[in-house]
């Protein structure tokens, strides 16, 4: 009996064996075979469903001995690993298989013109005007403004151009009543800054906004314009500052390899008073069609403060002295950038205003 | 001021330098060279020929046919021109002579007859018409009898002059003669000069005994001095003046006009030739003019004077307004045999106020105005004299009848070597300012390093310090200061927030796809008016306008930016650019005074104008035109960006769609506007629809919020709950919404609509708004009890407000 339940024994545990070998065997075939997820998944409940053959080996086990027992479990689970661990490699590769095919179906014409966005910009005046204000930031001046429609005094008187100076001539005005008028400058700026500072503290400021003119529009003439002024009134300023400054200035705005040159000229507000022009960009000052021959372009005006201003704006001129410049940003953009006609300002053509847009 | 080459050289050497280097030299010293312009630059083989025979062309009526000894030739040469003669000496071009405009001189055959060469007028030799004396405007040049046949003819024409032409600064009048200007490029090259000879031969009678002078005004008129010359034969001047006046830029008439203009432009005094005979009395009387006083000038207009202005009379009526114009009734003619010169120093200012007043700039008033050299009008009028006598024939009386209270003496500047270092940061020495001031010709006494200058009357723009300093610094030259940086306490530079903050404005329009505009801020009338926003309307009696404008188009001071905005738009669509978005931040000039004299208040606004498609994706089918909502969505991106919410009501304003508008409230402010501009303005403007806002930038900078401060991250989750509510249709959303978030508690964080239907599935007349709600309490999660009440409240708070019932 002993014999025979042992062979019995044996018999059950070796048919065991045998058959978990032979289902693995048939199983990973079927999963190798399976070329959809859907015959996958037939695989996968067909071998390790709950009314698979594996289950079924394992529902016999009752008649195993003791020691064949936790054998043949082991041995069952790891069929079924082996089983899953094949399914689930098999899976993943069906799956990226799929993906692929889909994402061909979706595959578009990656030259056809993208959806526009509408991107704004600046005008050009405004991106040269700050430009300088960031430039002059830089060398520590402040920014100011003040009223366009601006007073007789202000405008003229405060910057030593009494009524009936001949000098008024250089910028007939647009008055609104005798005493007031659209400002022909920002110098008025620098007076009533001054006037604010009350004669006791440095002032190093810009100016910019715009002015006015009893000019006829054309190519070269606008009623309104823009100017950038600057002034710098300190305890012994020297000319060779104002000269140190707009030089660092030219360089920095046109390049490092622009030149500047002072001469002589005549402002009521300064005395000395300065033009500077900058070394020609074509002909680097020999002499060609865009300097006339003279390899220099007029940049802008300035000079020393005239004592007669830095009195009326309560500053001792015996105490300080200072420089001021100023400068068109109209005839700077046409300098710099070719522009042909200074109305191309204020018509807003956008085919004008675009140009300039870029970074 | 035109100044000849070759006329600068009678008072300076000026060696081999060309003109294009003394222009040069002049414009870095401190006079810009304008302009170098040759009269004849490209002219050759052009000479002095004799006119041997001179007789009609055989078959042309109008030619001649004359035979021209040119020196070592005789010439056959037909002329057209009438005023042709035998025995004149004229200006023959030789075949082979190039004349301006690149005019090749050939051989050629005229109506049968050869003809070798040409007989010019002063145009073919290049002068202007305008300065072409009028009697031989139509003719050829004939020469004076004592040219020698064969010369150069451009040389004795000054044909081969250069002219500089000087921009003046209104400080340097001193350069409105030649005298001034050989100053100036004495100082430079450093040479002397060469003043002219004054001396006159005068005869026994005496001026005073002609003429007698009254002055009433000295303060107007510190010098008069008046010269009589008798025996005048009026003619035409020497060549070389009329030459040289053709080089200045002025038409010669006659000798005595000539010569008055000659010294005008030599010592840059204007002088003033009466006819004796005529002027209707042996005084002199100068005065205030009377009001309402009429004279009739030379150039016979009728003008009425005030007692601003100066007149010259004979004791009874006026007969020049002095220093601008002569008066018709003693002007020299042809027929004049007595001058009455006068030689004068007015008031720059009276003078200034009289050519202002008449429209009357002439070469005489520009320089009275500026103040001429007191030590140079007396010299001036003996100049003149002496001209008279060599060149008139005239007679010149001895002495002049003057009156003279005029101050002659030199203005003394002192300057020191240390403070002309410390102002131009450079390392002048003593010896050096010595130079620049014997270059100059300034006398001076130096005492170590201070000098005291004695300022030459003819430099009236020098009075200070500073004036000086500049001398010293153009003749050192300004080439040679070194470039420095301020030695001052090293400062902070930036913007201010207000700045800052306008920045941020146009930085955000850019990316929100608009470009920046600047327009005009002077506008026409009507279109001051044109949509402006209630608040500036407020705060508006009448928009500012021009005293003197020059056109009604820049007239008036703009109250809203939108108008030329608009004018813009118009302006791009005329050109086929249709689809354009605009930007612009600028100031509206706001007056409550019907009579303006207060300055305006300027009040910076930002405003917005859209026009066309904004989106157009042709091969996707997806094109979008702009709508109320795209201005709305772009205004509200900027009211948040700056941290503001804004409510918007209905509002109808003149020049907008009165259904498609709304006035822009924030804290309760009226800050501006929003809509459709009204059709019958688009029309206007050709445009199509287009929207626009305008906002009180000035307001949302000021009431802007410094900086924001934290707001905790929220840990608990919002709930979100939707309400859709049945309504009229006219109730609007935003009034819905107010009540929500009314009646809705603190809970509620945001309400945001998310459909609007109206059409077959309502009743007609309604509309189905659905709103989106969320809650959040930040401490805690929200039970669905608070969620709830608060839903109801606000269901029985829109039935209330509006009728609104729970769409089913």
């Amino acid at each position: 009996m002993r014999k025979f339940s042992y062979y019995q024994e044996y018999e059950e545990g070796f048919f065991m064996k045998e058959r978990l070998q032979a289902l693995k065997e048939e199983a990973l075939v079927k999963v190798e075979e399976a070329s959809t997820l859907e015959a996958l998944q037939q695989v996968r409940v067909s071998y390790l469903g709950k009314k698979g053959p594996i289950t079924e080996v394992l529902r016999g086990m009752g008649k195993l001995s003791a020691e064949e027992r936790p054998v043949i479990g082991d041995l069952a689970n790891k069929v079924r690993e082996a089983i899953a661990s094949q399914l689930d490699e098999k899976k993943a590769a069906l799956e990226a298989k799929a993906l692929d095919e889909k994402l061909l179906t979706e595959k578009i014409d990656v030259t056809l013109p993208g959806r526009p966005v509408q991107v704004g910009g600046p005008h050009l005046l405004t991106s040269i005007v700050e430009e300088i204000e960031d430039l002059f930031i830089g060398m520590g001046f402040e920014v100011r403004e003040g009223p366009e429609v601006e007073t007789d005094y202000y405008n003229f008187e405060a910057l030593n151009l009494p009524k009936d100076h001949p000098a008024r001539d250089m910028q007939d005005s647009f008055y609104i009543t005798e005493e007031l008028l659209l400002r022909t400058h920002t110098s008025p700026v620098q007076a009533r800054t001054m006037l604010e500072y009350k004669g006791n503290k440095p002032v190093k400021m810009i100016c910019p906004g715009k002015v006015y003119r009893r000019d006829t529009d054309d190519a070269t003439h606008s009623h309104q314009f823009t100017q950038v002024e600057g002034l710098y009134v300190d305890k012994d300023v020297r000319m060779s500052d104002l000269k140190g400054v707009l030089n660092q200035f030219a360089k920095q705005f046109f390049g490092e390899e622009r030149e500047i040159r002072l001469r002589p000229s005549f402002f009521p507000f300064t005395e000395p008073s300065v033009e500077m022009d900058i070394s020609c960009k074509v002909c680097h000052g020999e002499g060609c069609s865009v300097c006339k021959g003279t390899g220099w372009i007029e940049i802008l005006g300035g000079g020393m403060v005239h004592p007669d201003v830095l009195e009326l704006a309560g500053y001792d001129p015996k105490i300080y002295s200072g420089f001021a410049f100023g400068m068109g940003p109209e005839r700077i953009a046409m300098l710099k950038y070719g522009v042909d006609d200074i109305r191309h300002f204020y018509t807003n053509d956008v085919r004008f205003l675009k140009q300039y847009h870029k970074a | 001021m035109f100044v000849s080459f070759n006329w600068l050289k009678k008072y300076v050497e000026l060696g081999d330098i060309t003109p294009e280097a003394l222009a040069d030299k002049i414009t870095k010293t401190g006079i810009e060279v304008e302009g170098i312009e040759y009269i004849a630059e490209k002219s050759t083989n052009v000479v002095v020929g004799y006119v041997e025979e001179c007789e009609k062309h055989p078959n042309a009526d109008k030619l001649n046919l004359c035979q021209v000894n040119v020196g070592e030739d005789s010439l056959q040469i037909i002329c057209g021109a009438p005023n042709i003669a035998k025995g004149q000496k004229v200006a023959v071009a030789k075949p082979g002579a190039v004349l301006p405009g690149n005019f090749k001189i050939k051989k050629a055959k005229l109506r049968g007859v050869e003809s070798n060469g040409m007989i010019c007028s002063l145009q073919e030799l290049g002068i202007e018409e305008k300065y072409v004396p009028k009697d031989i405007a139509d003719g050829i040049f004939v020469f004076p009898t004592d040219a020698e046949v064969g010369a150069d003819a451009l040389s004795l024409l000054n044909l081969d002059d250069a002219i500089l032409e000087l921009g003046l600064t209104p400080n340097r009048s001193d350069a409105l003669s030649m005298l001034g200007v050989a100053y100036e490029v004495a100082a430079i090259l450093d040479v002397p000069v060469q003043l002219p000879d004054e001396t006159v031969e005068m005869i026994d009678e005496k001026a005073t005994d002609k003429v007698k002078v009254t002055v009433d005004a000295p303060e107007l008129n510190p010098y008069y001095g008046a010269f009589v010359v008798k025996d005048i034969k009026v003619g035409p001047s020497p060549l070389w003046m009329r030459n040289f006046l053709i080089a200045a830029g002025i038409r010669p008439i006659n000798n005595v006009v000539d010569i008055t203009n000659y010294v005008l432009l030599e010592y840059g005094q204007p002088l003033h030739a009466f006819d004796y005979d005529d002027f209707g009395s042996d005084e002199i009387v100068v005065r205030r003019a009377k009001e309402n006083e009429m004279m009739v000038t030379l150039d016979d207009q009728e003008r009425t004077l005030s007692s601003e202005h100066l007149v010259i009379t004979n004791g009874e009526a006026p007969t020049a307004l002095a220093g601008v114009m002569g008066g018709a009734n003693a002007e020299v003619s042809v027929e004049t045999t007595t001058v009455l010169l006068e030689a004068a120093y007015f008031d720059p200012k009276t003078v200034r106020i009289a050519s202002k007043a008449h429209g009357l700039r002439s070469e005489s008033s520009t320089r009275f105005e500026k103040g001429v050299d007191p030590n140079r009008v007396k010299r001036a009028g003996l100049r003149a004299c002496q001209l008279l006598s060599l060149y008139a024939g005239g007679k010149v009386l001895s002495g002049a009848a003057e009156f003279d209270q005029l101050d002659k003496s030199e203005k003394e500047v002192t300057i020191e070597t240390n403070q002309i270092n410390a102002r131009l940061g450079t390392a002048i020495s003593d010896t050096d300012i010595a130079t620049i001031l014997r270059k100059l010709d300034f006398g001076f006494d130096q005492d170590g390093e201070t000098f005291t200058v004695h300022v030459p009357t003819r430099r009236q723009d020098i009075s200070i310090f500073e004036d000086m300093l500049e001398e010293v610094a153009r003749i050192y030259g300004y080439d040679l200061l070194p470039y420095t940086l301020p030695q001052g306490a090293a400062q902070a530079g930036g913007l201010t927030k207000p700045q800052t903050i306008k920045r941020e404005v146009k930085k955000y329009f850019e990316s929100a796809g608009l470009m920046e505009a600047i327009t005009y801020s002077l506008t026409t009338r009507e279109r001051a008016m044109m949509l402006t926003s209630p608040e500036v309307k407020a705060e508006t009696v009448t928009p500012v306008h021009l005293a003197m404008p020059m056109s009604e188009e820049h007239s008036t001071l703009r109250l809203s930016i939108l108008p030329e905005m608009l004018a813009s738009l118009s302006y791009n669509i005329a050109r086929k650019q249709v689809n354009v978005g605009y930007y612009e931040v600028g100031s509206v000039f706001l007056s409550k005074q019907a009579q303006v004299t207060e300055q305006p208040k300027e009040k910076l606004r930002a405003s917005v104008a859209i026009t066309g498609e904004w989106l157009n994706h042709p091969w996707q089918q997806e094109k979008k035109q702009v709508d109320f909502y795209l201005a709305k969505g772009i205004l509200e991106g900027l009211l948040d960006r700056l941290d503001f919410e804004a409510t918007y009501k209905e509002l109808v304003i003149d020049d907008m769609h009165p259904g498609r508008t709304a006035q822009v409230i924030v804290n309760n402010i009226p800050v501006g506007f929003i809509g459709q501009v009204h059709p019958r303005l688009q029309k206007a403007f050709d445009l199509k629809d287009t929207y626009v806002f305008d906002i009180d930038l000035d307001y949302l900078i000021e009431a802007h919020i410094d900086e924001p401060s934290f707001t905790k991250i929220p840990r608990f989750p919002t709930v979100s709950r939707d309400i859709a509510l049945v309504v009229d249709e006219n109730v609007a959303a935003g009034e819905i919404q107010t009540t929500i978030e009314e009646a809705a508690g603190s809970l509620l964080k945001q309400v945001n609509v998310f459909d609007l239907y109206q059409g077959e599935h309502l009743e007609a007349g309604k509309k189905s708004l659905a709103f989106n709600l969320l809650y959040l309490d930040p401490e805690r999660t929200l039970t669905d009890e608070e969620v709830e009440n608060s839903y109801q409240a606000i269901l029985s708070a829109v039935k209330e407000a509006h009728q609104a019932e729970l769409r089913g």
